[in-house]
């Protein structure tokens, strides 16, 4: 260790923690045995998939245990001071002031009926750390360094006036105001758009180097973390499985579990040939809007039988909303969607049986998208029953035969309701449900984005194998361009409600671009460390900072 | 190529699955033996009561409104019975009489059937107008809801139980008017809730995969949303039965509830309740009765609810 000025030094360190978390009144072990060695002005990504413990890491850095967690057992030491022996009060001040916490949802975090600059100035103040006067200068200051459009008027606002983006920034601002020695960033950018995801990433590289401030960076994201971390910890069930300087890690991960980490994205489509020249669905002129909101403007595009079609773009571009068009949900104002040349009504309550079933769609989020009152058997028998007409054993063995269909085993999971399933398992049950009314298109909207890398991958490998079998037309919602390239045959990028550019994959993505196109594919991370700081310096140059950041 | 990578993502697919968990009434079993103190207590309370209820012709030699005694005698008085086959012993009165001279124990025990039985049928057809109505009212949406929302909105702003002796004088004091009456004020509370809890769940992804389906209303509001409202439902029906009960002894203590010389425990109170100048604690039992019920109900609810809602005390 070094001692010149503090930097260098040991901040933090854990020795041996384990958590136990409770569930059904038992305690189960969610970290066992973690180690982990924090110096000063270093920023420390923790990598791994949900259930790996890393958040509860980062908040026992507070010394903080969540409601029916408890830490069991270890040492945490903050410069000094024993966070596990030390009293309530003492960690309170350690809180906020010197230990600053950024969480995933910003929206969340913010209290809705607080101007953004008062629940800034509320840390400094209550801490005695500065007047309120001050606390509002150092506001503005840090609002300007943060890159926020208009610094010195935008902490006025409230939290739902301001984009989802800012906020984050907000609450980076907001963990700086004390200037704290150590900052927990717990998947700070996983709810933002790709193209606001980087601005974000950008600022809040910046100012943790500009103070020299320590960090923990939690994220799922390793092409996020290969931009942000010094050093990459690799956790999986609550234990350590690597650990390394960023470079040696992306370049020679030592462990089977980092290397399938690191492979994963590696799942590429092979292109179908094109077996009928008549679209299945064409979506014609259509134009849409919520009450007087507009929301679509003359969209057209086609689905071919067999073929996937993406359509990217930010959250607003109005990607669901043509979903919705199509499934019936939202009537268009103008235009009209054909499936096999045949126009649709607009409302799906006037849509017949069969125009309801050959066009079924799968959810962002399983949870919500299963009754968790039904069990599996009922949750994919009904459509098989309701559309089909299939009862008794031949409805039992058509549940077993679409069980097996997407991997999962019948005998174990029929009778099981959804809550005994992980994530990826409850997709695949949204997926047999939707493959059980037998239809030609599925809708299928952001269907690996709640999910992790690795199970997102084994769902998107899944969805080919049964395009392959059934010839099956997806419509596939994403904004990850990863998922992108991997899946589609034809892109559409969609803006505000418009389409700006549409075509095969390979077109889309070789330049010439539309500008937009360009922005989101380099908004994409890449795995390679430098990739960030190459793409600020080549927009700066060009000077596209200047006009996304004031989008 | 793709089939080793096809492993690890199956692999990590199956991480974890939490284990399948067998509901059957050993498990029941077990959750009661972890139970709190007030849980099991206000279990033991609920289980005597409907015993004393179900079993109340059983438990006494007399009638309900057999007079055995004198009026007001003491507690523990001696008295001779003669019964429907001309066998005749002592019977020691526990409580004494009445102001008429009926056993207090006999009414007691005929009271809790009287009571419990009413305002469980009356909290039955609450539920089932309000419920009904607060489950439609959220999935149809539109009109359906206004108007009924509107309807609910009208009764309640009324007094209940001003609203209750209104009609209660206009059409009589049958029990069947007394039960639906109440059952009709309490079922707009009802039909709140339901409205509400549905809404949360009518937003859901799974409803609107059953309507773009094609599925009818019944099936949306039986299968689907009403499995996932039953929690609160459910401890909003013993809070809704404490309170019938507490109505009906109230309507009852004002001499519009159930009418003599059937056992109440509302009415039995105004009767002895000039005992109580000679400290007499008499009149105070069937007050305790309602109570020790109210007590009980609501221990059950608190821990179904906690268990339910997933709530955890902070330690």
């Amino acid at each position: 260790m070094s001692s010149d000025g503090g930097k260098g030094d040991l901040l933090l360190t854990m020795r041996g923690l384990r958590i136990e978390g409770q569930s059904d009144e038992e305690w189960h072990e969610i970290v066992k045995g973690v180690d982990l060695d924090l110096h000063r002005g270093e920023v420390l990504g923790l990598i791994g998939e949900s259930g790996a413990g890393k958040s509860t890491i980062g908040l026992a850095a507070m010394g903080f245990a969540r409601p029916g967690c408890r830490i069991s057992a270890g040492e945490i030491v903050f410069d000094g001071v024993d966070l596990m022996k030390a009293s309530e009060s003492t960690k309170r001040k350690l809180r906020g002031v010197r230990i600053a916490y950024v969480a995933q949802s910003a929206a969340a975090s913010f209290n809705p009926a607080h101007r953004l600059i008062d629940q800034f100035s509320e840390g400094p103040v209550e801490h005695g750390v500065s007047g309120r006067a001050e606390a509002e200068s150092d506001a503005r200051e840090l609002y300007g360094k943060l890159l926020l459009p208009d610094p010195d008027r935008i902490g006025y606002r409230y939290p739902h006036q301001v984009s989802g983006g800012q906020l984050q920034r907000a609450m980076t601002a907001m963990a700086m105001a004390c200037r704290p020695d150590l900052i927990i960033f717990d998947e700070p950018t996983t709810a933002l758009d790709v193209t606001t995801q980087i601005e974000v990433l950008a600022t809040i590289k910046n100012i943790v180097e500009e103070f020299d401030t320590a960090a923990i960076y939690i994220t799922h994201d390793l092409a996020v973390v290969a931009q942000m971390a010094d050093r990459i910890k690799v956790l999986r069930f609550g234990e350590t499985v690597e650990e390394a300087d960023t470079a040696t890690m992306m370049t020679s991960p030592q462990q089977e579990y980092t290397k399938t980490l690191w492979a994963v994205r590696s799942f590429k489509k092979e292109p179908i040939p094109a077996k009928s020249k008549e679209p299945l669905v064409s979506v014609k002129n259509v134009t849409a809007a919520y009450g007087a909101v507009p929301v679509l403007h003359d969209v057209s595009f086609d689905i071919y039988r067999g073929k996937t079609v993406a359509v990217v773009g930010e959250s607003g571009s109005g990607k669901s909303t043509t979903a919705r068009v199509i499934t019936g949900l939202l009537p268009p104002r103008e235009g009209q969607v054909l499936v096999n040349g045949e126009p649709l009504p607009g409302d799906y309550r006037h849509r017949t049986k069969a125009q309801l079933r050959h066009a079924q769609m799968i959810y962002q989020m399983a949870d919500t998208a299963v009754n968790p009152k039904q069990r599996i058997r009922e949750i994919i028998g009904r459509p098989v029953s309701f559309y089909l007409g299939l009862s008794g054993r031949r409805l039992e063995e058509r549940i077993r035969e679409l069980l097996s269909l997407i991997e999962l085993e019948p005998d174990k999971f029929i009778d099981r309701f959804p809550g005994e399933l992980s994530g990826g398992q409850k997709q695949r049950i949204c997926i047999a449900r939707a493959l059980a009314a037998e239809p030609e298109f599925i809708i299928c909207d952001e269907v690996t984005s709640a999910l992790d890398q690795i199970v997102a991958e084994g769902i998107l490998r899944l969805l080919d194998r049964l395009q392959r079998e059934l010839d099956l037309a997806y419509m596939f919602i994403t904004h990850d361009l990863a998922t992108v390239r991997a899946i589609s045959d034809e892109v559409v990028v969609m803006l505000k409600g418009r389409i700006v550019e549409q075509g095969p994959r390979e077109e889309m993505f070789t330049p010439p671009h539309h500008e937009y196109t360009d922005l989101l594919l380099s908004s994409v991370p890449e795995m390679d460390p430098h990739w960030l700081d190459d793409l600020m310096e080549r927009r700066r140059r060009d000077g596209m900072m200047a006009s996304t950041s004031t989008s | 190529m793709s089939d080793q990578d096809n492993i690890t993502a199956q692999t990590a697919d199956a991480v974890a699955p939490p284990p399948p968990r067998k509901r059957g009434v050993r498990d029941a079993l077990r959750a009661l033996a972890k139970a709190p103190l007030s849980a099991k207590f206000g279990l033991v309370v609920i289980v005597f009561y409907v015993f004393v209820a179900v079993f109340a012709p059983v438990l006494t030699p007399f009638g309900e409104s057999e007079i055995v005694a004198a009026e007001y005698e003491l507690w523990g008085t001696e008295v001779e019975h003669t019964d429907a086959e001309g066998r005749t012993q002592t019977v020691t009165l526990m409580f004494g009489t009445d102001n008429l001279g009926r056993d207090m124990l006999t009414r007691l025990l005929y009271g809790a059937r009287n009571t419990i039985g009413i305002a469980f049928v009356t909290t039955c057809i609450a539920f089932l107008l309000g419920g009904v109505g607060g489950i439609l009212a959220a999935t149809v949406g539109g009109w359906t809801d206004q108007i009924l929302s509107r309807i609910v909105d009208i009764l309640m702003a009324i007094p209940a139980l001003i609203f209750a002796l209104l009609l209660l004088t206009i059409f009589g004091t049958s029990v069947l008017s007394l039960v639906l009456v109440i059952a009709v004020l309490d079922s707009t509370r009802v039909f709140r809730l339901a409205r509400a809890v549905s809404l949360n769940v009518v937003v859901m992804d799974f409803v609107e995969a059953a309507r773009l389906r094609g599925e009818g209303l019944s099936w949306i509001t039986l299968r689907e949303i009403l499995p996932n409202i039953m929690p609160p439902l459910v401890a909003e029906f013993g809070l809704r039965f404490c309170f019938v009960f507490l109505t009906i002894a109230s309507l009852s203590f004002l001499g519009l509830g159930l009418q003599p010389p059937t056992a109440d425990w509302g009415s039995m109170v105004r009767d002895n309740a000039t005992l109580i100048t000679y400290g007499d604690i008499t009149p105070l039992l069937p007050a305790g009765a309602i109570a020790l019920l109210t007590v009980g109900v609501n221990f059950v609810v608190d821990w179904f609810l906690h268990k339910t809602s997933g709530l955890r005390d902070e330690q």
